[in-house]
């Protein structure tokens, strides 16, 4: 029998065998950093340069003077300083009002939309990181999680770690469990895994801070027969209310989580891409209540040695009533799903045209985005 | 036959030791609606600490205090209720109408709701729920209701002559449309929502109760699913309630989160259809839902299809564990390492309810680490050989009989019964 991993690969295979699997064995390191509740790029990449952002954003609105300037019409936000020492060294790239294909203002619907790599919500099982992980020959990758998130779902073995403070459960135990779930195959195969994660993190950091995440995160892609592909999940992006003092915090601790990633890779920084990328973006406009509500278009971040960086690109749609998305959200002129799809196949050698159909399957683009990263 | 192990386990919370199944099992499970206590003793000794005024310093500590007593409330409620399947129910519309107490005032009043909105109406009519929780102060904290002003109102009119920029939030009511009651992409638009969220607006919360403040009410008539909602106060939101309740699209979203909590991951279309239409014939009466809910012949057809939540395992091993305290046992720690503190699933969707959102490497290995502390308690003294028919009737295969009759100790046993395949399904 045939399974589902090995018609992706042999069909990838027919297709273009030789830029597939240019290098048999890759330096690389891709990870996935997801904002999940509609972050707000407004806030974190601001267009001091258009003259309506003061006005819509009213009391919310940053003070130029307040931000880390990028020397263009863009500012990044002041909690982001080893982001903006990224830009300076040319290791981080920003594309602004990006959206994936969801056009709708569901957390869950966009969320899924993101991470299955599908044009409609809850229309397949698997996710884009996954299909990404079958064309590759070194095909593991970690999640910072206790389970697997839909975008790493799939045939492609995943292990999960999440830092833990319970006692030891001890080895004998452990050895009896496993032929306790001898005859159960999903059991099975977590447990595992389980067991392959517990080997790889020797004691590592046992609090769960964005920095220690970071850390550990790090420790699992240097192995060199380890992952190659990490995902992390930050949550709390969700500011309906009292936006400047939540985004203040947010940002520190994906600033944080940034920096310890860097440091800890040392070396292989400069092999590693770095993507992070949330549902969809916040209403151009401030609400009643010092917030933002549910928008369309937002910001993606590539970070890392690897990147091609020191850059802003972006096709601006400008603030003025008149060019916002169904008058109320930043209007997307770039698709998210392209940024994603040409950020992973450049970071792997990998064709992009046929990597970008692998992984987001129904997604018409327009042109996949040329010398992202460092070839 | 595993009928018994899907009434006890499934439908109910785990078997006590000694707790069986008498006569038809889904006659037993609705006979449970009359022995049901909507505010047993625990409960009823709850105080409403959010009325209180007391210092910056001290509300931190009023507020881990407030969750120390309410979450203990629902776990022992949990661990030794004689109508398990009403109390579980509980837990459902709980998540349903999810609050989060990551939300400052939310943890002083999340206990309360569960209390006063769910345990009160959890076996009446789904409007009179849906009223009670939209205006209790825990979802309209949790969901900024409470600074949501009519852009035209008399209260943000004065607030534009001073300077002041105050006006609508829309999140409740885009909640309510999307996860409390039609369902998203069931048709509604962003002006449904916005015109709900002016309805809304007026509606709030003062400490301890429902108050509704004319000043901040958007004047005028409001338009929403095509319906127009001439009513100049309250009554115009409660309206709208009342008209999402008991539409077909709501009907439809309840029974196929109750199918999947009960029956399947993949909710089978015709026990939804069933659910709904006793849903919709009865206008929304929920004993006759329920009862629809048990009569679906695909809820007695797979003996485990469901992997339980961390909260589904810790009861069910604690009531596995024939306990009815948890003084010594530091339960909020454990289920924040399980991965889901009670009351907090930080968003307003709920706990997810299918096994992928649950059966993780990581996940399996905490249950593992915390089955062996349990075990090894000095009072869980059965001997798991025979513990392990009592509590999984007509369901343990050869393997867990084998790996427990082989363990090492009766502790180490216990410990693999509480691991078991059998054991961490339902």
């Amino acid at each position: 029998m045939v399974n589902r991993r090995q018609l992706l690969l042999s069909s990838a295979m027919m297709f273009v065998p030789t830029l597939l699997f240019a290098t048999a064995e890759t330096q690389r390191r891709f990870v996935f950093i997801i904002q999940r509740g509609a972050a707000d790029g407004l806030e974190t990449l601001v267009p001091i340069g258009d003259p309506d952002y003061a006005r819509l954003r009213g009391v919310i609105a940053l003070d130029p003077a307040r931000t880390i300037s990028l020397g263009g019409s863009f500012a990044l936000h002041s909690s982001l300083r080893r982001v903006g020492q990224m830009y300076q060294a040319k290791q981080a790239l920003f594309c602004h009002a990006v959206a994936s294909p969801y056009r709708d203002r569901s957390h869950f619907d966009g969320q899924n939309i993101l991470e299955s790599g599908a044009t409609s919500p809850f229309a397949r099982q698997d996710g884009w990181l996954n299909r990404l992980l079958v064309l590759l020959p070194t095909n593991r990758a970690v999640a910072l999680s206790p389970t697997a998130p839909l975008a790493l779902r799939g045939p492609a073995p995943v292990i999960t770690y999440a830092p833990s403070g319970l006692p030891d459960a001890g080895d004998e135990l452990l050895t009896r469990v496993d032929q306790l779930y001898a005859d159960d195959a999903m059991l099975h195969l977590l447990w595992s895994e389980a067991m392959g994660a517990r080997e790889m993190t020797d004691g590592a950091a046992k609090q769960p801070d964005p920095a220690a995440i970071g850390k550990l995160t790090a420790g699992f892609l240097a192995k060199s027969d380890g992952p190659r592909i990490a995902m992390i999940e930050t949550i709390g992006w969700d500011t309906h209310t009292a936006q400047n003092a939540r985004l203040e915090r947010q940002l520190t601790q994906l600033d944080n989580l940034l920096g310890a990633l860097m440091d800890n890779l040392g070396p292989l920084w400069n092999d590693t891409v770095v993507v992070v990328a949330t549902e969809f973006g916040r209403t151009a406009a401030v609400n009643g209540t010092g917030g933002t509500d549910h928008g369309t278009a937002s910001l993606a971040m590539l970070l890392g040695g690897a990147v091609q960086g020191g850059r802003v690109i972006t096709d601006w749609p400008g603030l003025s009533p008149g060019a916002l998305y169904q008058n109320r959200d930043l209007r997307p002129t770039q698709g998210l799903n392209s940024i994603l799809a040409s950020a992973a196949a450049q970071c792997f050698r990998l064709d992009p045209a046929r990597t970008a159909l692998s992984l987001f399957p129904g997604t018409t683009f327009d042109k996949t985005m040329a010398q992202l990263i460092v070839s | 036959m595993f009928q018994s192990a899907i009434a006890l386990n499934r439908f109910g919370l785990g078997t006590r030791p000694g707790e069986q199944v008498t006569g038809d099992a889904q006659r037993w499970l609705v006979a449970q609606f009359d022995r049901f206590e909507p505010s047993p003793n625990a409960w009823l000794g709850i105080r409403d600490l959010s009325t209180r005024t007391v210092s910056p310093q001290a509300r931190a500590e009023l507020r881990q205090s407030a969750y120390l007593t309410t979450t203990a409330c629902r776990l022992r409620s949990a661990m030794t209720a004689s109508a398990p399947f009403v109390e579980r129910l509980v837990h459902f519309w709980a998540n349903h109408f999810a609050v989060s107490v990551e939300k400052g005032n939310v943890t002083l009043t999340a206990g309360l709701m569960e209390r006063d909105a769910i345990r009160a109406h959890v076996l009446g009519r789904f409007e009179d729920m849906l009223v009670a929780v939209e205006q209790h102060p825990a979802m309209m904290a949790f969901l900024d209701q409470n600074i949501s002003l009519g852009p035209h109102s008399p209260a943000a009119l004065a607030a534009a002559r001073n300077g002041k920029q105050r006006g609508l939030n829309e999140n409740l009511a885009r909640e309510i449309m999307e996860l409390h009651t039609l369902g998203v992409r069931s048709g509604y638009t962003q002006t449904d929502v916005s015109e709900f969220a002016q309805a809304l607006t007026g509606w709030n919360a003062v400490p301890g109760d429902f108050m509704f403040r004319p000043r901040t009410h958007e004047p005028g008539v409001r338009t929403i699913l095509g319906r127009r909602y001439p009513q100049e106060d309250q009554q115009q939101a409660q309206a709208v309630l009342q008209d999402l309740a008991h539409h077909p699209a709501t009907a439809t979203l309840i029974a196929t989160k109750l199918v999947r909590h009960f029956v399947a991951d993949d909710p089978p279309a015709a026990a939804v259809a069933q659910v709904a239409s006793a849903f919709r014939n009865s206008r929304g009466d929920l004993p006759t839902t329920y009862a629809a809910l048990v009569a679906t012949p695909e809820a007695w057809a797979v003996a485990l299809p469901k992997f339980k939540t961390p909260w589904d395992w810790i009861v069910s091993a604690l009531r596995g564990l024939g306990r009815v305290d948890i003084d010594s046992l530091n339960v909020h720690a454990l289920l924040n390492q399980l991965g889901q503190p009670i009351w907090k699933p930080g968003s307003p969707a709920g706990y997810a309810d299918t096994s992928a959102d649950w059966a993780g490497p990581d996940a399996l290995l905490r249950r593992v680490e915390e089955a062996r502390r349990l075990a090894n308690l000095g009072d869980a003294g059965a001997d798991p050989r025979q513990l392990v028919d009592q509590l999984l009737p007509g369901v343990v295969g050869a393997s867990t009989r084998s790996a427990i009759a082989h363990a090492s100790s009766p502790q180490q046993g216990l410990a693999l019964l509480l691991v078991a395949p059998e054991f961490m399904r339902r």
